[in-house]
């Protein structure tokens, strides 16, 4: 298993790495049993997600999958974010191994909690505009 | 100026210039069939039989009683199915061995429980100890092999083979154990330690990659596993590869005349690397502390994931492994540090850091320099860290 360079330059430089105190949204998907965790904060003003941020337990790919999904939202409107794939931010790290596809799904599924715990806090149903939150069938393991 | 260090020495290691040296002749000078007649053959068959005794001699064997095979796989396939198979047309169907054994003992076992056997599989307790008195208990009248591996590849702990060999011995039980990681640096003695098979590979003990050997007691029945020619004494087919096997004699001479001065000094390293990581905030030292390899470091770090400890690591230089399940490539981590009874929430934060000959006091302290930041860092970045600081997971009965 070998990881491309943009994967391992991701992992050992993380973009936007850490906690955020005034986030307007946070999502958090994996399973420590698993042995993947993300967390993904997000701040939105006028509809736009102006910073973001990750915290990952995990592999290289999941740190890296994680940096490289928070660069791509960073700056597009909430409406752009949900449209980013788990394909695209494989895509953009030139590929991962594939055993580690699961944490580009995580990545996609970290944003998409992050924007529903958003529009839960201000009052509105997310269910219809980022639907249902499923459990990543690649990332279960033997629970 | 980033160091060199390699600290997997469990896996593998680097052929030393002794082995290559002592191999070089038989690729172009001395390149005949040991099995044909005419000097070049013969020329070849001196050394091959020399070698066997080299073997014999480091394990108290007889030159007989060593078969060379291509490696420790081969090895324990060979012990365990060969045994077992003929076993069976005495009755015998029960196979003892423990739960953290090397996959090519473990899948061997499963194999054999397809085929009708059916296998004991001892716990290891936390300490990463096989209990004699509990493998006693475990034998019955259909029982007709035991195979306990020497000492554990992941987390080092050497199992009482002496006594384990002792009950088998007494209760008419053939008895197998993979040596692979123990081979120079335990001091074995086939005869006195009542062992009937033993597998050994060479390239952990400074030998090529693809050659070992089995050692069978005179008087084991053991079908073939190769059959072909009437090479190792028609139990083992295959011209044999001069080269490797003298590579391998070699290396056992050079490890297994240095056992004591190996120990003392790798031990001293050991003991001053586990010392020093204990420092580290919520980790744990995976396997008896005194029943252990002199060259095994194993530990767990709470919150953090063991592949991305190795990355780290090997980006400052430092090669070693892991038992998290990001590293074997399935979902589940290493069944060793399951059967010790860790959840695997803390067995994906295992690193394992194995030493040789050529490693220094100075790769221990620049280990011990390097480790702890990269921990913090990994620590800084993780949900999970995150969940044990704010006491919402609580992880503290497998600390020590």
């Amino acid at each position: 298993m070998a990881y491309s360079a943009k994967v391992m330059d991701h992992f050992a430089n993380p973009r936007n790495v850490g906690e955020m105190k005034d986030f307007s949204g946070m999502g958090e998907v994996g399973n420590p049993k698993c042995g993947d965790i993300m967390r993904m904060y997000i701040k939105v003003e006028g509809g736009v997600i102006t910073d973001v941020s990750f915290m990952t337990f995990g592999c290289g790919a999941a740190i890296a999958t994680s940096s490289m999904a928070t660069e791509m939202i960073k700056g597009k409107t909430i409406e752009e974010a949900l449209t980013l794939t788990n394909k695209a931010v494989m895509e953009a790290l030139d590929g991962l191994p594939p055993v580690k596809v699961h944490c580009s799904v995580l990545a996609e599924q970290a944003i998409k909690a992050a924007v529903a715990d958003y529009y839960k806090r201000q009052g509105i149903d997310p269910t219809p505009i980022v639907g249902e939150l499923t459990e990543c069938e690649e990332c279960a393991c033997d629970l | 100026m980033n160091r060199t260090v390699y600290a997997d020495n469990a896996a593998t290691t680097a052929v030393s210039p002794e082995v290559l040296e002592a191999m070089l002749p038989f690729y172009k000078e001395v390149y005949g069939n040991p099995s044909s007649l005419y000097a070049l053959g013969q020329e070849a068959k001196k050394p091959l039989e020399e070698a066997r005794a080299t073997v014999a001699n480091c394990l108290g064997a007889q030159p007989r009683e060593i078969y060379f095979t291509s490696c420790g796989t081969e090895s324990d396939n060979w012990a365990i199915k060969g045994a077992a198979r003929a076993l069976k047309k005495k009755g015998k169907t029960h196979i003892i061995t423990s739960a953290f054994e090397h996959h090519a003992v473990l899948h061997t076992c499963q194999a054999l429980e397809k085929e009708g056997f059916t296998v004991t599989y001892l716990d290891v307790h936390e300490d990463g100890l096989v209990r004699p008195e509990e493998l006693e208990a475990a034998i019955t009248e259909e029982t007709g092999l035991v195979t306990i591996m020497y000492a554990n590849n992941e987390i080092g702990t050497i199992q009482p083979i002496p006594e384990i060999g002792a009950i088998c011995r007494k209760h008419g039980v053939l008895f197998h154990t993979d040596a692979v990681q123990a081979v120079g640096n335990v001091e074995i003695d086939v005869a006195a330690q009542n062992i009937d098979m033993l597998s050994l590979s060479g390239h952990k003990l400074h030998a090529p990659k693809g050659v070992g050997a089995l050692y069978i007691r005179t008087g084991v029945v053991i079908q073939n596993f190769m059959d072909g020619g009437a090479q190792e004494r028609g139990k083992r087919g295959g011209t044999e590869n001069v080269a490797y096997i003298v590579g391998l004699a070699k290396a056992m001479e050079l490890a297994c005349s240095t056992i004591p001065e190996r120990r003392e000094r790798l031990s001293a390293m050991r003991d001053k690397l586990i010392d020093g990581i204990l420092k580290i905030d919520r980790c744990r030292l995976n396997g008896d502390r005194v029943h252990r390899l002199p060259g095994n470091v194993s530990f767990c770090f709470q919150g953090v994931e063991g592949e991305s400890l190795l990355l780290m690591l090997d980006l400052k230089g430092i090669s070693a492994s892991s038992g998290s399940a990001c590293t074997s490539g399935s979902l589940d981590p290493s069944h060793v540090l399951l059967a010790i009874g860790l959840p695997h929430e803390v067995a994906h934060g295992s690193l394992r850091l194995s030493f040789g000959d050529y490693n220094t006091m100075e790769d221990i302290d620049y280990i011990l320099e390097t480790l702890p930041p990269i921990i913090e860092r990994l620590r800084s970045m993780s949900p999970l860290w995150d969940a044990i600081q704010t006491g919402r997971v609580n992880y503290d009965a497998y600390m020590n």
